[in-house]
């Protein structure tokens, strides 16, 4: 990967004082992941570039020489797992190439110079050049981030593939940066925005990443506009890091300057904020469940535990079983109960079991609830029947509460394509009479009453955006027999 | 001489010091006795701390039962003196179902003393042995009352040393009869149905004087099973009687009890006994019989044993079935569960218990025949089969013939009788499509006619979630293709795989002979058609085409026009007659890569070579300019060009795999195998049939399909082996990606040792391999790296998945039942999840 920087200042060589690096030699140094070069490949009066050269060894960034360490955590066999072997660190401008420029350019980076202190201090032409540098958000976001520094930014995009131009443009720019600015400065911008415009570290973020940012951001930052986006990405998406570094932006911003006349993204006063969807829809569910009078209950497709934490905030349930397919859900949902740390008696009402809906599971037999919400619609439609078997015909809880989205009401959200499902996983959305037909035929062939809800407000022309559907064993005494009823059920699915 | 049977529980009685622990030494296994002695000293640290009895017998109780559970004789080595310690040993005999014997030690209490004294770590009084000794008087007369089903009692030391055990069999094991059987089911009377059914199995029929039939031969010597129900509601019922009881007395037959025999045993025993369900008949026609063969009827009927386990275990005929953990075993549940079934304690509208699909849960090895539920058509349940189709109520008189699993049946003459019910139509849903969790998670031990595999539980708990969020079906999902191994890695200079090499892996494997095939860069598709393009026994559908991890290809609408072509060409190439089958499963590669992992080449493949393309010249200006002004950079400016030539040939090898495709539009499908069809895996034919199947459906559609291009090989003909190396080098140098090599003999090849084959090889080209290994890869210093690769892994786990994908096949031609068929795919996924080298 490549970066030139390139200054008109006169005499111009005068930038090898300022970097510490003699124009006519080259510098070699090296790095955990290769080798870093700084040649010029031009330096004379009128015009001096010095070219930050890494050399990024494969064998070093895969980790390990030769084989051994190829192992991949694959739960989901068709994930792609060559990527740490095939990939683009050693061409595209990343934060490798941060790390070299902070390794190559340290005092520069400080705005020192012993040879030339004023001119450290003082703008000077620059242009800086990164041939190939991942940026995602398009070239657009390019000139967001540099713009407001004092940049003039070219960004153009790179193809794909010129032997496919259907394919488009790559997720590549070639970076072009123009401008009068202190050396440090420049180096200071590369250093913490390269990496955000590519949005992947090459290592782990660590607290201490806050100090470097806050650092290295000193004096530009704290008024950036695109400041919330600069810190998330930097502190790679860690949401309690980024917080605390926006907190400790928000200290430096009311040393610098006096604070603004109001603080933006706080809420209008007045007008009482709508609860979320999945609030209400939880309410709801709350709700259904209170109603049913259950104690025993369970959360099939738990997922990371959102209902599970009201439940158990909830003295009347004395047994809370949350199930799900996925073991990283459970471990979240773990986490999000705090599993760990609760007093034996409180922890002894949870359960959290991998299982899937699609199989029988005796453990599920006998609790007085079950939750489905939001879960059928992940399921392949022509494996309905074999979760109805299994929730309603053989689990077999006395109540047993259904939410799901209403298809009709998804014209109401902006960004939604007609046809197109609120989530990527949804193997179907139904509208309400879909959703009523399923209701009756799942009641009847397995020996249920069943009534139907709305969650949310109710649209007078699409409706609500979830429905709601409550099952309740037939009163014993009329004895279903369960065999023939599932295979009635089946029989109808098909 | 003590008789007591092979699975039982045995309780030894006697005082302290009567020779207990002696005498199981002498005649059973150390893992065979449970000592209370060492059960106290397992969980007390003291052999004698009788405070500890209560654990230590709670643990024996526990370890007895295991044993039971797993059908091991065991033997409870305590004194076993008062009622309750051995209630509780009669309690943990019931609850598996075996039979509890008692041997009484009774040797005289000086002899006890004399042996009590001797020992130093007993301690307690004569008054402690003689009140052991009043006990043990008293069990005399109740044991037997206690459960006990026999008791033997050795009187003295004399005795007690010359006795001798002797196993002997329960009368329901007759694994030593191998059959061929005829499985009849059950009857009710109709005389005349039975007659016409033995005939139609090519039975000889043998009449009395008075013309009445009393005996049929096999010529072949095959043996007439009765699944029970003989007698009650048709016409002839002794006349039905006195056949199958000279079959069995003959050796020709053999007969398990119905309920309807043991409510007519109990009538003629003079019990008070409702003449309903057709008794009323039964009785009236034997009131015209003489009475010795009223008698004789008794008596055979008396005689019968409730179930039989035949054929090594591997068929287990009972009037209403049995669930595994009865099979094998005797107890009043198990013949009740044999006579009547398992029920659910309702009734239903015609006021007939509910029945309990016990079937439906059933996990066991054996097959099990039955009858007792008339239904219209027999129909296979997680191996197992309900042969009474209604006869007597107007249906057919049916027989399965085992082991060829084919039914064959006789139209009644006439509705004998009306039914309580009328008869259900069968289920449309086949009920072994449910699926019970327990059948694929866990740390699981898979076992299969290769061997056993060991899942582990957190392989089982990933391949769950694929399998549950985005496989297809499971009754479609009947096979998924093993992982590959390359060939071992290469020595010659540039190359990191050579097709010497995967010839040398197969010569020192002992193989004679091989194919290499083309390996299509596309993606891996399997193939399952039916010629019902509705329907086929895998439920609706006509088929489906998934990839390598079982979900589907495309999804609708293409799959389904996909099916619609294969299926047109398996009936142009004829082959739904040739292999006599309505449906086929294929193994085949979908071309081009890009049609299913376009987003794959473009976010990977694409980017990394347009990152590379961009940034390399930039470079090179760069050093270019500064070896122009004398900077000594020249080494690093060649090595970046040669960066650069890799990166161009990077490209060009993704580039190779790219095609435009809209739709099934520019798509082509290159099968290769022809795994299974209809009651047959062809995992023994060769590869030149496999091929020679492939090469006929292309012929047919050659727009479609892709023909998979081949040399065979004789591995001692080095001209041949040379041929077959250029041939790769052409193949490779015009961009493809290689070749696999296979054992010429078929998927289940094995080696001379007879241990199984790896099913292929692969040998990559070298610029293939370069959007595996990097664009670089060819660099002397890298490739020296990689060459340090290692494959065991890689080819532990192709073989593992290989011999599950074996077992399935079998599973699947055998008409296995659903859970089972699953259970081994599921493996083969979870081994998937193995952490192994992605680019091997």
């Amino acid at each position: 990967m490549l970066l030139t920087l390139t200054t008109t200042h006169r005499p111009a060589t005068d930038l090898g004082y300022l970097l510490v690096k003699h124009p006519d030699r080259v510098h070699s140094f090296e790095l955990p992941v290769g080798a870093a070069h700084v040649v010029y490949p031009e330096a004379d009066e009128r015009r001096c570039t010095a070219a930050l050269l890494v050399d990024v060894d494969p064998l070093r960034l895969a980790g390990g020489r030769g084989g051994g360490r190829g192992r991949s955590q694959s739960a989901a066999p068709d994930t792609f797992t060559l990527s740490q072997y095939v990939n683009d660190r050693p061409y595209a401008a990343s934060s490798l190439l941060s790390s070299a420029l902070a390794k190559v350019f340290r005092s520069a980076l400080r705005g020192e110079s012993r040879d030339r202190p004023e001119l450290a201090a003082a703008p000077i032409p620059l242009q800086v050049r990164v041939p190939v540098l991942r940026c995602r958000g398009g070239s657009d976001l390019a000139s967001r981030v540099f713009a407001p520094l004092g940049w003039a930014v070219t960004a153009v995009p790179i193809p794909l593939d010129e032997t496919h131009p259907g394919w488009g443009d790559s997720r590549y720019v070639d970076l072009t940066l123009t401008g009068t600015l202190r050396l440090a400065d420049a180096l200071n911008h590369l250093y913490v925005l390269l990496p955000v415009l590519d949005d992947a570290k090459h290592y782990w973020v660590a607290p201490d990443e806050i100090d470097k940012l806050l650092r290295a951001g000193a004096g530009w930052l704290s008024d950036h506009p695109e400041r919330a986006t600069i810190t998330r990405r930097y502190l790679a998406h860690q949401r309690a890091l980024a917080g605390e570094a926006m907190a400790r932006l928000a200290e430096q911003q009311l040393a610098e300057e006096p604070p603004p006349d109001s603080v933006a993204g706080e809420e209008h006063a007045g007008a009482p904020r709508q609860p979320s969807l999945a609030l209400r829809r939880r309410e709801a569910v709350l709700a259904a469940l209170e109603a049913s009078g259950a104690t025993r209950v369970l959360d099939l497709g738990c997922g990371p535990g959102a209902l599970l934490s009201a439940l158990v905030g909830d003295r009347r349930y004395t047994e809370i079983v949350g199930t799900d397919v996925s073991t990283q859900a459970l471990t979240l949902a773990a986490r999000r109960l705090r599993l760990d740390r609760l007093p034996e008696r409180q922890r002894d009402r949870i359960r959290l079991w991998q299982s899937a809906l699609t199989y029988r599971d005796d453990r599920l037999r006998g609790y007085d609830a079950a939750v489905l919400m939001e879960v059928i619609e992940h399921v392949d439609p022509p494996r309905l029947p074999a979760l109805e078997d299994a929730v309603f015909g053989h689990a077999r809880p006395a109540t047993v509460v259904v939410t799901t989205p209403n298809a009709e009401h998804n014209v109401r959200y902006e960004g939604l394509g007609a046809g197109r499902f609120r989530h990527a996983d949804h193997r179907f959305e139904w509208t309400r009479a879909e959703f009523a037909a399923w209701v009756d035929r799942v009641a009847a062939a397995y020996g249920y009453t069943a009534s139907i809800r709305g969650v949310g407000d109710d649209d007078p022309e699409v409706g609500p955006p979830t429905q709601l559907a409550m099952f309740r064993t037939v009163a014993t005494g009329t004895t279903v027999e369960t065999d023939t009823a599932a295979a009635a059920g089946l029989a109808e699915a098909r | 001489m003590i008789d007591i049977p092979e699975l039982a529980l045995v309780a030894l009685v006697g005082v302290s010091g009567s020779g207990k622990s002696t005498f199981a030494r002498r005649h059973f296994a150390p893992s065979q006795v449970l000592s209370s002695d060492a059960f106290r000293g397992m969980v007390a640290d003291d052999e004698n701390d009788q405070s500890a009895s209560a654990d230590a017998f709670d643990a024996l109780h526990h370890v007895a039962g295991i044993r039971l559970r797993r059908g091991l004789l065991t033997v409870v080595d305590a004194t076993n003196l008062q009622p309750h310690a051995r209630a509780g040993l009669v309690r943990v005999a019931r609850e598996h179902d075996v039979l509890p014997v008692a041997i009484v030690l009774d040797v005289p209490e000086a002899v006890a003393w004399e042996r009590t004294q001797g020992r130093a770590d007993r301690t307690h009084g004569r008054q402690v042995l003689a009140r052991m000794q009043r006990d043990l008087r008293q069990s005399y007369g109740r044991l037997a009352r206690e459960g006990f089903r026999k008791v033997h009692v050795l009187r003295g030391v004399d005795e007690i040393d010359a006795a001798e055990i002797r196993y002997e069999k329960l009368l329901n094991d007759r694994r030593e009869l191998t059959g061929p059987f005829d499985i009849v089911g059950d009857i009710h009377g109709c005389r005349e149905e039975l007659e016409a059914l033995l005939l139609r199995l090519d039975y000889v029929l043998r009449h009395d004087d008075a013309g009445r039939p009393v005996d049929a031969v096999h010529p072949a010597g095959r043996t007439a099973v009765f699944v029970g129900d003989l007698v009650d509601r048709g016409p002839d019922s002794p006349g039905v009687l006195r056949l199958v009881m000279g079959m069995v007395a003959a050796g020709h037959a053999i007969c398990v009890p119905g309920n309807h025999e043991q409510k007519l045993l109990r009538k003629l025993r003079g019990r008070d006994v409702r003449l309903t369900h057709g008794l009323a008949e039964t009785m009236a026609q034997l009131a015209a019989e003489p009475a010795e063969f009223v008698a004789e009827v008794a008596a055979f009927v008396d005689g019968l044993v409730s179930h039989f386990v035949l054929d090594g275990g591997r068929l287990v005929v009972a009037h209403a079935g049995l669930k595994e953990e009865y099979q094998g075993r005797a107890s009043g549940r198990v013949r009740a569960f044999a006579l009547f079934g398992e029920t659910t304690g309702e009734t239903d509208e015609y006021g007939l218990p509910v029945r309990y699909p016990w079937a439906r849960d059933y996990r066991g090895s054996a097959m099990v025949v039955y009858g007792h539920t008339p239904t219209p058509e027999p129909e296979w349940v997680n191996n197992t089969i309900c042969v009474d189709t209604g006869c007597v109520f107007g249906g057919r008189l049916t027989a399965l013939r085992y082991p060829e699993r084919e039914l064959v049946s006789v139209p009644a003459a006439r509705e004998w009788y009306a039914p309580a019910r009328p008869l259900v139509a069968p289920t449309p849903a086949r009920p072994d499509t449910v699926l019970d969790l327990r059948d694929v998670t866990g740390r699981r031990h898979v076992e299969h006619a290769y061997g056993t595999l060991t899942v582990p539980a957190e392989n089982a708990a990933a391949a769950l979630e694929v399998m549950s969020r985005f496989a297809v079906d499971p009754r479609w999902l009947t096979w998924l293709p093993p992982t590959m191994a390359p060939c071992s890695t290469a020595t010659a200079e540039e190359f990191l795989e050579h097709p010497a090499q995967a010839l040398a892996d197969y010569r020192a494997a002992g193989v004679d002979r091989v194919v290499c095939e083309e390996k299509h860069m596309g993606s891996r598709a399997v193939v399952l058609v039916c010629r019902d393009p509705d329907g086929g026994p895998f439920g609706p559908g006509g088929g489906v085409v998934h990839t390598r991890t079982g979900r589907p290809f495309f999804g609708p609408p293409h799959d389904g026009e996909l099916l619609g072509r294969v299926r047109a060409a398996v009936g142009a190439a004829g082959l739904w007659a040739e292999l006599d089958t309505d449906w086929l499963l294929l193994d085949c590669e979908l071309l081009p890569w890009s049609a299913k992992a376009g987003g794959l080449i473009r976010e990977q493949y694409a980017s990394v070579g347009a990152a590379g393309r961009a940034a390399l010249p930039a470079v090179l200006a760069t050093l270019d300019a500064a070896v122009g002004r004398g900077l000594p950079v020249d080494d690093l400016r060649d090595r970046m060009a040669a960066r650069l030539a890799d990166v161009e040939a990077y490209s060009a090898a993704y580039r190779a795999y790219v095609g435009p495709t809209d739709g099934l539009a520019g798509v082509t499908l290159a099968p290769f195998a022809v795994l299974a069809s209809a009651g047959a895996s062809h995992v023994d034919r060769d590869h030149g049939w496999h091929l020679d199947l492939a090469d006929r459906l292309c012929a047919t559609d050659p727009g479609f399909f892709t023909v998979t291009r081949r040399r065979v090989v004789d591995l001692a003909d080095a001209s041949a082996e040379a041929d077959a190396i250029g041939w790769w080098l052409a193949l490779t140098a015009a961009g493809g990606e290689g070749m696999v090599v296979k054992p010429y003999a078929g998927l289940a090849a094995r080696s001379p040792k007879g241990s199984l084959l790896q099913p292929g090889i692969k040998c990559r080209g070298r610029e293939y391999l370069r959007i595996i290994y990097g664009p670089g890869y060819t660099d002397p210093e890298q490739l020296a790296a990689l060459r340090r690769r290692s494959l065991g892994r890689k080819r532990g786990l192709a073989l593992r998945e290989h011999a599950l994908g074996l077992a399935a096949l079998a599973a699947l031609a055998d008409g296995a039942p659903l859970w089972r068929r699953h259970e081994l795919v599921f493996a083969i996924l979870a081994c998937e999840s193995e952490p192994v080298d992605p680019r091997l």
